[in-house]
């Protein structure tokens, strides 16, 4: 036997029934079954056996689709920071950069979510749940890199209770908890997740000419002064081919830490996608919707933000991110197949509609998918609706 | 007239372990049992014999009280040896203590063509109290059908395509008169259509394939193209009000044989499959057989799992403990209750799953034969993933919201989604690939439960 089973197996008295520690048991459980695959079988009567894949494998596997987007948005931390204070720097330099900016908001949010999950799970009494090892990337990964810790903290403890825990747990939310979190920090500290944000200066003074405004703010802006296309307000930005296509796609861009690539989003996809994890439905859906919606602002045209190419939409502010790893959380999304096809699609036209007609809002995407799990249910019931009447028709032909 | 009804979704579970085609003859088993707890309807058994009776193959020894026609014989005849009851008196089983010789109750013979002049009443009668009515099961529910029921139409699925399933090709080439004696009586107790359905993917026998009298329908897919419920709900679907029966092939043989020699005649040949079988094969025994002689000398695993039935519906029973009523298979499977370090994340071959997330690789080895142990791989937790189920469901049905509705003894909603055209087999892949790990078969038959009380 391995010693750290044994190890389990000498403190395990003290967490059973009866035990010093009986009200922490769950948390006894919660690390064994980390550390071990538990020795639980198949009931008496039903199936004998079981499919290896379980809650934990299908939660880390998400958590391994974000790691591209971790890893690129780390470097561009630095890469943004020594851009706009006008200095160059080494790969190391910038990783170093990034990694100091970017580790401790991923280990606030970790620990303090865990945490409140801990102790919540004591309280109810019920056992540790994995759905966290996804929600504290995700919201690590939309923060952006100047936000203060203790901002962190609190939201990530605002959306573990206010949005998961009170509904019951992993499962039975309604919201997508990240995504709360964020929500709930635009609207109780605007300051600190809005404007000059995006890009980490530190104590070093920003070049001659700098913004560190998103493109999204850039296409707003431009819309609202009306000078010129939202294209060529992009190629006279301060830092050259910052908003070329090409660098959008790729994603050396300011924003939250791991949206801004678009690269590195879609190499998560393919991973959620191929995997199966996430639904590619809701996936392409969002992009589609978005799409078409940008194509019909097009069609309008009243103003340099309508005008934009429709494919721009794809690449800036968190449309991609959103859609791959916020959309597709299969607990708040729509849990029918067609309606997974109409939420996705619905998605995508209210980021687009949110972001150049609601001039409150630059970001369309959280608030859009925030709405949609709103309206999840709702398309289900339609959904379910017509499963029934069809059974009804049979009956009645 | 036959058309082919191709089904896409499901899923097959490959297992090391499949019967050779070869019959066994291990010793004639010392003890058999009839398990009320087989039949899902009785609810209130009632006792027709005593321990130390004499009895012979086809005397009754059982009945329910909700049902009192319906008469559970004794399969072979003997000594009642034992009644061995559970908590709160609650009859478990009844065991029979074998003759070496059998001898049978007199049921009257019948030559084949006066079968096709034999009143339905009559023969329903006959059926009734020797035994081989429980083989006829009704749906909605999966439950025995009630004989005084007209059924819309009767289905009898020619295929197993259980993992490990036995090959009834193989195990019932020589029945041909049997089956086609037995079909003519059940022909008599619908003014529907009686269906036996075919599986297009294998040679099937002349006395599916060119039955006569009754309509052929072709399936072709993975499991489960060979449940009869699936089957049912492309052909002619149940609705609310509508009654249709169901008989597996071994039941229309029993009844054939039955109004042919006049006699119960509970002799099967069940399969011994699964991983930990030494030598897989098949034996010829009884309904009902202690398992103890089969098991003899074939066992190859040291800690293992004995299972009536096949590894997603069976039971686990002991090593001399006695096969279901309705199951032609003894499956062993490895024991997996053992901790494994970090087994929730390593990359695996030996492990099947449906799903592709990280370090799941079966899907690389389509071919390959697994050894699946009765681990649960992980624990229960609510229900997260959506649209998984109806990958391995082929019915237009929405399972996670059926089962929801049953947590929540929703009856409307029971009913509207389905649940008079689901028994367990149907959605035990579901229960199998379920990645939060509820017991769905369980859970289903709760909801009936509540449907036929409620």
């Amino acid at each position: 036997m391995n010693p750290i089973q044994k190890f389990f197996d000498k403190i395990e008295p003290l967490f059973e029934k009866g035990g010093k520690y009986e009200k922490y048991y769950t948390l006894y459980e919660g690390h064994r079954t980390i550390l071990f695959r538990p020795k639980l079988v198949t009931a008496k009567k039903g199936v004998q056996i079981r499919d290896a894949n379980d809650l934990k494998r299908t939660m880390i596997t998400v958590v391994i689709a974000m790691i591209p987007c971790l890893l690129f948005g780390i470097w561009n931390i630095g890469h943004q920071h020594f851009l706009a204070i006008g200095e160059t720097a080494t790969f190391i330099q910038k990783v170093g950069i990034g990694a100091i900016q970017a580790l401790p908001i991923i280990i606030v949010s970790y620990a303090v979510g865990l945490g409140t999950e801990f102790a919540i799970c004591v309280i109810r009494n019920h056992p540790v749940n994995e759905g966290y090892l996804v929600t504290g990337m995700l919201i690590a990964l939309i923060m952006p890199p100047s936000i203060p810790l203790w901002q962190v903290a609190l939201a990530t403890i605002f959306a573990v209770i206010i949005a998961k825990e009170v509904f019951g747990g992993t499962g039975m939310n309604v919201l997508n908890v990240a995504l709360t979190a964020r929500a709930f920090l635009y609207f109780a500290y605007p300051t600190d997740i809005s404007g000059e944000v995006w890009t980490y200066l530190g104590d070093a003074a920003a070049v001659d000419g700098y913004s560190g405004a998103t493109a999204l703010a850039v296409a707003y802006d431009t819309a609202l002064n009306g000078t010129g296309t939202v294209l060529e307000s992009f190629s006279s930005f301060w830092a050259e081919g910052m908003y070329s296509f090409k660098n959008l796609f790729i994603g050396a861009i300011p924003g939250s830490i791991g949206e801004t690539s678009t690269l590195m989003v879609l190499i998560g996809a393919l991973i959620l996608i191929a995997t199966g994890v996430g639904s590619w439905k809701i996936i392409f859906s969002v992009f589609a919707g978005a799409w078409l919606m940008g194509l019909g602002f097009n069609a309008i045209g009243v103003n340099a933000f309508m005008e934009m190419p429709a494919h721009y939409h794809l690449v800036i502010g968190g449309l991609a991110f959103g859609a791959v790893f916020m959309a597709t959380d299969p607990v708040s999304a729509a849990h029918t197949e067609t309606g997974k096809w109409i939420y996705g699609f619905l998605i995508g036209i209210l980021t687009v509609i949110i972001r150049v007609v609601n001039p409150a809002y630059p970001e369309g995407i959280m608030l859009a998918i925030l709405l949609m799990n709103v309206f999840a249910p709702l398309i289900d019931h339609y959904v379910v609706e017509s499963n029934k009447k069809r059974r009804l028709k049979r009956a009645t032909v | 007239m036959s058309h082919t009804i191709k089904l896409k979704k499901g899923f097959d579970i490959n297992l090391a372990g499949k019967a050779e085609n070869k019959i066994s003859n291990a010793p004639k088993p010392e003890t058999f049992a009839i398990k009320p707890t087989d039949f899902p309807a009785i609810t209130r058994p009632k006792l027709l014999v005593e321990e130390g009776d004499a009895v012979k193959a086809g005397t009754p020894l059982i009945y329910d009280k909700m049902a009192p026609d319906v008469m559970y014989c004794s399969p072979v005849s003997g000594e009642v040896a034992e009644i061995k009851r559970g908590e709160k008196r609650k009859l478990l089983e009844l065991r029979i203590l074998a003759d070496k010789e059998n001898e049978f109750e007199d049921f009257g013979k019948h030559s084949k063509s006066d079968l096709k002049s034999l009143d339905a009443q009559k023969a329903k009668e006959t059926m009734l109290k020797s035994g081989v009515w429980p083989n006829i099961i009704q749906r909605p529910y999966g439950i025995v059908a009630n004989p005084e029921d007209s059924p819309k139409a009767i289905f009898i699925s020619a295929f197993d395509t259980h993992p490990l399933a036995p090959d009834y090709n193989f195990i019932y080439k020589e029945e041909e008169e049997a089956f086609s004696a037995g079909l003519e009586v059940i022909k008599k107790f619908t003014e529907g259509k009686v269906h036996i359905n075919i599986s297009e993917d294998k040679e099937m026998l002349k006395m599916f394939s060119q039955a006569e009298g009754v309509q052929i329908n072709k399936f072709s897919g993975k499991h489960p193209s060979g449940n009869v419920g699936v089957q049912i709900h492309h052909i002619d679907p149940i609705n609310k009000g509508d009654i249709a029966w169901t008989v597996k092939p071994y039941g229309v043989i029993q009844i054939g044989k039955l109004f042919l020699t006049g006699k119960y005649d509970a002799s099967k040949k069940v399969a011994l499959t699964g991983s930990e079988v030494a030598e897989p094969q098949y034996y010829q025994t009884y309904v009902g057989a202690s398992i103890k002689n089969i098991i003899k000398d074939n066992i190859s695993g040291d800690h293992v799992r004995y299972i009536s039935g096949n590894p997603l519906t069976g039971e686990k029973i002991e090593a001399d403990g006695y096969i279901g009523y309705y199951d032609e298979q003894i499956t062993v499977v490895p024991e997996g209750d053992f901790e494994e370090l970090l087994g929730w994340i390593k990359p695996t071959t030996s492990k099947l799953s449906i799903h592709r997330a990280i370090g799941l690789l079966s899907f690389l080895n389509k071919k390959k034969e697994y050894v699946l142990n009765t681990n649960t791989n992980g624990e229960e937790r609510a229900f997260v993933l959506t649209g998984e189920f109806e990958k391995v469901l082929p019915m237009d049905i929405l399972p996670n919201y059926l089962f929801k509705a049953i947590m929540a003894e929703d009856y409307d909603e029971m009913e509207a989604l389905g649940i008079f055209e689901l028994v367990e087999e149907d959605v035990a892949l579901c229960e199998f690939i379920d990645v939060s790990k509820h017991e769905l078969q369980a859970i289903l038959r709760k909801g009936i439960n509540l449907m036929i009380n409620g």
